[in-house]
């Protein structure tokens, strides 16, 4: 009973939360000076006052705010993110058609950064004070320090031109409608490696830091010390009484920082051609479409909250304390 | 690290590398079978190009959508849709021939009937440009299947120019009737008379477009399918140029800085040719209403401080040539014989003395806010010299930094003092040059209207004079006259006449074959055998 009561309070949670989203988006997004009908009208190379008149009226920025927003919640409790009649498309069906190589690319970073950060930071801390220890923690700074679009584009200039492994940008051989589904398959791999490193870079270097000094404290705790004394061998001390415990802050950061990859999701996806949902996002702001904006910032935000809930899960595997608290 | 260490790491470099080399990523660097994948950014909202005429939907749409007419560099008619024309003595009735074998990719024969629907009705309520055209027109008729009939309320001599794809597209009377233009299902599977038809769009990825077996032009088009691949980074699409994965790099997708080190590639070429009919003008446009800008004086002084070889050399990287005034040399009815600003700090500081704008104890006369446009770098940098050019003479110039969104806003509500702009001149002064400064086009709120002020009744009267004039002679009189008193009014700084570069496969015949360039419908296009 209890847990149902828990349950229903941390649905309830994320209702409220995406309703209160969804009102702040509205207004924030509103209150932007400019209309979007001045925007089509900069971009077309032409306009008159009926042109005008037409497109405000067909945003519906003829009518007073609260109707405005009224609306906009209203379509939101019924599933409906609107249409955007700048691209003539349910707002929906192009986020959708974005959703999955976003997924793919903010989900592949996610686990690379994560694995690669732990297993770096094991290492180095591991063998804290000695060289290889030295290199790890300088590359994680390196990385750290190195601004995404240019890693990008170096990574891009070493493996596609220098030695032509990689494709360079996209998110699958142009042609691929006629490949087979492992080929397809194998092709999105290829061209996912480049932006995958490249976004995962950073968090990589986050994690290894904070995975190299997490161990290195754990090591000294006193259970380490004991199992040590009663002389188990390190590999298995490593593996059943540190790793685990170490990991934990790392996993909470993981779970922090899944806003700012989906963020950072916009600047790769611009480098690489990747035609994800950042890019559209970049597009819908520059371009005022305010039904795909606000659509993609509630798709963002409930990708965000859900990725939240998943690092709760996998807390409780890393932590078995926790799901018995 | 001990050594097994190390060679577990080799053999995990050793795998990486393994997987990177075995498939062939660039597969799609060459077009073997006659096809061609160009650059396109930004991605285009919709293909209609009756709805919108941005830059990439007219790209894109001028390959699947035609025109009665396009227009040879010198801005001659060529045929298109329609193979002949004549235009009555007073110049008021214009009869169109069109092809007798053309259809629409649905299989549908193209008719009179579609041209009558497409500019009496649907382009009537969707574009305005073509709008302001077409409402000169008293009627349009078709007078059989295959001729069409513009009759006009008074002469309008550059009607001429108005049947270019962007301008006046051509869309099927049969798909389009009695629906809702805006909403149709068929604005993103777009049906035309062109040489290539709608295939595929993948958005953010690419749009497909295959050869039109059916074009009414025996044995073209020669291309056998065009990939449009969007691509928003500068330095990826010099990247899909460099490595052949591109072999079209059009308008502005390759930067200044790039340009001159891709023509150089052996695979590669260039050419600034195609872009007559548009020869935009780049200026600094002043805000004519607030002081001191509203005296000619002070704009002339800003004329006598600004370096157009400069702007052109440096920031635009040769791309560009000064312009001398509001007409481009590429337009009809251009004159050369203007003022000359000369090019000096003392005659810009007399001007602002004499209109009484003395200098402060730190030697500063005025400040003034500078709206940058939010369209690039060239843009910005733009602004950047003007800020210093204008210094010396005590003008303090704070540049703003805008989205789109709100530059739109503060320019078309007269909103600043400065900013920078560009408009497309359509090959007539009547239909690009005129819009920007006659005083009944001082619309508040109206993008690409007479923003900033300027008011002269003299200027009005030529104008409208030289736009119902049909004797050439007779309107080079009045534009010439026209430009001269521009020119010395300066309502705005014109600071460069752009050229664009136009990269391509070096192994590609007749790809520019018009004014309107890479917008045209690349029919005869072709890989040299």
């Amino acid at each position: 009973m209890e847990i149902l009561l828990r349950i229903g309070f941390r649905i309830a949670g994320i209702v409220l939360t995406i309703f209160l989203i969804a009102v702040i988006n509205f207004t924030l997004v509103n209150a932007a000076p400019g209309d979007p009908a001045a925007v089509m009208a900069g971009q077309s190379g032409a306009a008159d006052e009926t042109f005008l008149k037409q497109i405000r009226a067909e945003y519906g920025l003829d009518k007073p705010w609260p109707v405005q927003l009224g609306t906009y919640l209203l379509k939101v409790a019924q599933f409906d993110l609107g249409y955007s009649f700048r691209q003539r498309q349910e707002v929906s069906d192009l986020i959708l058609e974005r959703l999955g190589p976003t997924l793919v690319l903010t989900l592949s970073a996610f686990f690379l950064s994560l694995i690669g950060g732990v297993f770096f930071g094991a290492l180095a801390g591991r063998r804290h004070g000695k060289w290889s220890d030295v290199a790890i923690s300088m590359v994680a700074l390196l990385l750290y320090a190195t601004p995404v679009f240019w890693l990008g584009l170096m990574l891009v200039l070493v493996f596609s031109i220098q030695f032509e492994w990689l494709p360079a940008f996209g998110y699958v051989d142009i042609r691929a409608s006629g490949f087979s589904a492992w080929n397809y398959a194998l092709d999105v791999a290829r061209h996912l490696i480049l932006p995958a490193v490249t976004l995962s870079a950073i968090y990589m270097a986050v994690y290894t830091r904070l995975m190299r000094s997490s161990l290195i404290e754990v090591s000294q705790e006193d259970h380490v010390k004991t199992a040590r004394a009663k002389g188990v061998a390190e590999g298995a001390i490593l593996r059943r009484h540190m790793l685990r415990n170490a990991a934990l802050p790392v996993v909470t950061m993981a779970g922090m920082q899944v806003g700012a990859l989906i963020g950072g999701a916009v600047v790769v996806e611009t480098v690489f051609s990747w035609p994800g949902l950042g890019r559209l996002t970049f597009d819908a702001v520059t371009q005022r479409d305010y039904p795909v904006l606000l659509g993609l910032f509630l798709v963002m935000s409930i990708l965000v909250i859900a990725v939240n809930l998943l690092t709760d899960l996998i807390y409780r595997l890393v932590d078995p304390r926790i799901a018995t608290q | 690290m001990e050594r097994r260490d190390f060679n577990k790491m080799l053999l995990a470099c050793g795998a990486l590398a393994a997987f990177g080399v075995s498939p062939a990523p660039r597969a799609l660097a060459q077009h073997r079978d006659g096809g061609l994948t160009a650059i396109l950014q930004p991605e285009p909202p919709i293909l209609n190009l009756a709805l919108n005429q941005q830059t990439p939907t007219g790209v894109v749409g001028g390959k699947i959508f035609e025109s009665l007419l396009s227009y040879d560099f010198d801005l001659q008619p060529m045929p298109q849709l329609a193979e002949s024309w004549e235009i009555s003595e007073d110049g008021k009735t214009y009869t169109f021939r069109l092809v007798k074998n053309a259809k629409w990719h649905d299989g549908e024969p193209f008719t009179a009937a579609d041209v009558v629907f497409s500019c009496a009705n649907l382009l009537m309520e969707v574009h305005p440009r073509a709008r302001a055209n077409f409402d000169r027109c008293e009627s349009i008729k078709a007078r059989d299947d295959h001729t069409v009939v513009f009759t006009l309320k008074e002469p309008f001599a550059p009607f001429i120019l108005a049947f270019e794809a962007s301008s006046a597209p051509i869309l099927p009377k049969h798909l389009y009737e009695g629906q809702d233009y805006r909403n149709s299902p068929y604005n993103n599977k777009p049906v035309g008379t062109g040489p290539f038809k709608f295939s595929e769009w993948v958005r953010g990825s690419h749009i497909h477009l295959t050869a039109f077996p059916d074009y009414y032009q025996e044995g073209k088009p020669h291309l056998t399918e065009i990939y449009y691949r969007i691509v928003p980074d500068a330095a990826s699409r010099a990247v899909a140029m460099e490595t052949g994965e591109a072999q079209l790099a059009q308008w502005m997708d390759i930067e200044t800085f790039d340009v001159e080190r891709l023509a150089a590639l052996d695979h590669l070429t260039m050419t600034t040719k195609g872009y007559e009919l548009f020869s935009p003008v780049l200026w600094i446009e002043i805000n004519n209403r607030r002081e001191p800008m509203n005296d000619k004086r002070f704009r002339q002084a800003l004329m006598h401080l600004t370096d157009k070889k400069f702007v052109a050399e440096r920031i635009m990287f040769g791309l560009a040539k000064p312009a001398t005034g509001p007409i481009a040399s590429t337009t009809r009815f251009f004159e050369s014989d203007v003022k000359q600003y000369e090019l000096s700090v003392e005659k810009a500081t007399a001007l602002l003395d004499e209109i009484g704008l003395k200098p402060d104890s730190d030697g500063k006369r005025i400040t003034l806010r500078f709206a940058v446009a939010p369209y690039g770098e060239m843009w910005v940098r733009t602004a950047e010299y003007f800020r210093q050019a204008v210094a010396p003479a005590g003008i303090e110039v704070i540049l703003d930094s805008y989205d789109i969104g709100g530059w739109a806003s503060a320019i078309s509500n007269w909103d600043f003092d400065l900013t920078t702009n560009m408009l497309y001149q359509y090959g007539d002064p009547a239909l690009g040059v005129a819009r920007t400064y006659i005083s009944s086009n001082i619309r508040k709120g109206v993008m690409f209207s007479n923003t900033s002020g300027y008011s002269n009744p003299d200027i009005d009267r030529l104008f409208d004079e030289a736009a119902v004039e049909t004797s050439d002679a007779r309107r080079q009189e009045l534009y010439s006259e026209a430009q001269r008193i521009l020119v010395e009014d300066a309502p705005l700084l014109w600071l460069t006449e752009q050229r664009y570069p136009t990269i391509y496969d070096a192994r590609i015949e007749n790809l520019i074959t018009t004014s309107t360039g890479v917008n045209g419908n690349f029919a005869a296009a072709r890989y040299a055998e």
